[in-house]
């Protein structure tokens, strides 16, 4: 056992020695439900991303349990009954951006890529594709992304007595900043 | 020459490398069936903060059924909660099984901070004012830590009926004669999503008993709980059991049996008891009659109406 953490140590200082990695702990992802009844928003402030700028690899991970709302029997409701969070903890999202070669990251800027991987939540995976944008300044990268989530997709029932309060489609922002590591 | 040469031998290396890890990554990602990401997996392991989560929901609202639960009210949030008990049941068709007559309690409680509450309510039994501060002192974590939650519910109540004007000569009716006092310790589990358990020492002093022999401080225990059936309705019990030597005489055990029905903002409490009150002194300690149907016995219908409203945003909402 020992031998093998060894081993895992090394070859993350091996990789690490040449590979361009991009990581936050703290990364920002709101999402947003817009009715005519009801307008529902959550932020969480506890997003570990990771980000490999020689291959373009990249995981987000999401703490659900780290959403706060503006009431806190919703943030209850959220976890207990919409995304059973003891039971499926963390939301993510692992791919590659599919056209890396647009960005340089030696080079201050705005940079618009597209990103295709697997988003897992609440225990179901989809393949998604999403547009976003990478700004580089410095050492420093802002990753900002737009998309649109049908909670049914991800097997989260909507009970008809709140069915109205709730968007058809709920709107998710990210706006993580990233360090060099 | 010697130079260029150095460096392309240490490119080559890191590239030889670079394929190495590379493959070791594949074998890996193989049986593991991952997709490549493995080192950033990794980094993300290695960084992740240990940080202890607290069990939350094991009720699904401040009170189990009338007696206090576990839960507070969140930090910020008041909670509005409309509370009535009707006749008995077996009263039948003349009062419509009860529904005629109602107590009822108005109340509101308040989220302090995300351990504190405070409450304050209104009786229409004994037009009976009640306040308490629940605390919370140790929470139950969902890591290895806690495995329960203690809280400590503090409480007082007066009851504003009119002096009795029959006293014997040279006695007085004191205010303090109106008076009750409540301590009670909550002792909680939540074993998994569908059930919790909650354990409730209480004691209660009266300030005046009715007759000289009967104790002032009632000593009680009490255990409750929920089952929860669905994602949004909970059945839930609660017991209250009055150690011998310490009751008044004439009252009985209160038992309470709900349904939890929770839809949106609201939560909506439907019971069954052998009591209709809604403070401690009178609920635990003050139960006339006993379960059942015979003439002298009672079983109550009764629900909690609660609807909560956000007083002071959380601070990532504050701008």
């Amino acid at each position: 056992m020992k031998k093998i953490v060894l081993a895992v140590i090394m070859l993350c200082g091996v990789s690490a020695a040449y590979a361009q990695k991009y990581m936050t702990r703290t990364g920002k992802i709101t999402f947003y439900s817009a009715t005519p009844l009801e307008n529902i928003e959550a932020i969480n402030n506890e997003v570990a991303c990771v980000m490999n700028g020689e291959n373009g690899e990249f995981i987000f991970q999401v703490p659900v349990k780290s959403f706060k709302f503006e009431r806190s029997l919703m943030e209850e409701h959220f976890n207990e009954n919409y995304m059973e969070s003891t039971k499926y903890p963390k939301a993510d999202y692992k791919g590659k951006i599919t056209d890396l070669s647009k960005v340089n990251f030696s080079k201050d800027g705005v940079y618009n890529v597209n990103t295709k991987g697997k988003m897992k939540m609440h225990g179901v995976s989809k393949d998604v594709e999403l547009p976003g944008s990478i700004t580089v300044k410095g050492d420093k990268i802002t990753v900002y992304c737009l998309f649109k989530i049908v909670p049914q997709d991800y097997g989260i029932e909507i009970p008809g007595v709140v069915r109205d309060k709730i968007a058809k489609e709920i709107e998710v922002t990210v706006n993580s900043i990233l360090e060099k590591k | 020459m010697r130079f260029s040469f150095a460096i392309l031998s240490v490119g080559l290396s890191l590239i030889l490398c670079n394929q190495v890890v590379a493959q070791d990554n594949k074998s890996k990602a193989d049986t593991e069936q991952n997709d490549d990401t493995d080192d950033l997996m990794a980094m993300l392991e290695d960084s992740e903060p240990e940080k202890k989560h607290y069990t939350t929901a094991t009720f699904k609202t401040t009170r189990m059924v009338t007696g206090h639960s576990i839960e507070n009210t969140g930090k910020g949030v008041l909670d509005f909660r409309v509370n009535h008990r009707f006749g008995a049941l077996n009263n039948g068709t003349s009062t419509f099984f009860g529904l005629d007559d109602a107590n009822t309690r108005i109340g509101f409680d308040y989220g302090v901070t995300d351990w504190l509450m405070l409450g304050f309510g209104r009786n229409s039994f004994m037009k009976e004012y009640d306040g308490f501060v629940k605390a919370k002192i140790m929470r139950q974590t969902e890591e290895k830590g806690n495995p329960i939650g203690l809280s400590y519910v503090g409480g007082m109540s007066v009851q504003s009926l009119p002096a009795p004007t029959n006293l014997p000569a040279g006695q007085e009716y004191h205010f303090s004669n109106r008076l009750y006092y409540l301590n009670q310790l909550l002792i909680a589990r939540k074993f998994n999503q569908w059930l919790s358990l909650q354990l409730m020492p209480t004691h209660i002093h009266y300030n005046l008993v009715p007759t000289t022999p009967e104790s002032n401080d009632l000593v009680a225990i009490g255990v409750g709980g929920r089952v929860k059936v669905s994602n949004r309705v909970t059945i839930n019990g609660e017991y209250y059991y009055r150690v011998p030597g310490t009751e008044q005489i004439g009252y009985h055990n209160v038992l309470s049996l709900g349904v939890d029905i929770e839809t949106g903002g609201h939560v909506f409490q439907l019971m069954l008891s052998n009591s209709r009150a809604m403070t401690e002194r009178a609920l635990i300690g003050q139960t006339p009659g006993k379960w059942g149907f015979s003439s002298t016995d009672a079983i109550h219908l009764g629900f909690n109406i609660s609807r909560v409203f956000t007083i002071v945003k959380p601070k990532e909402f504050k701008n």
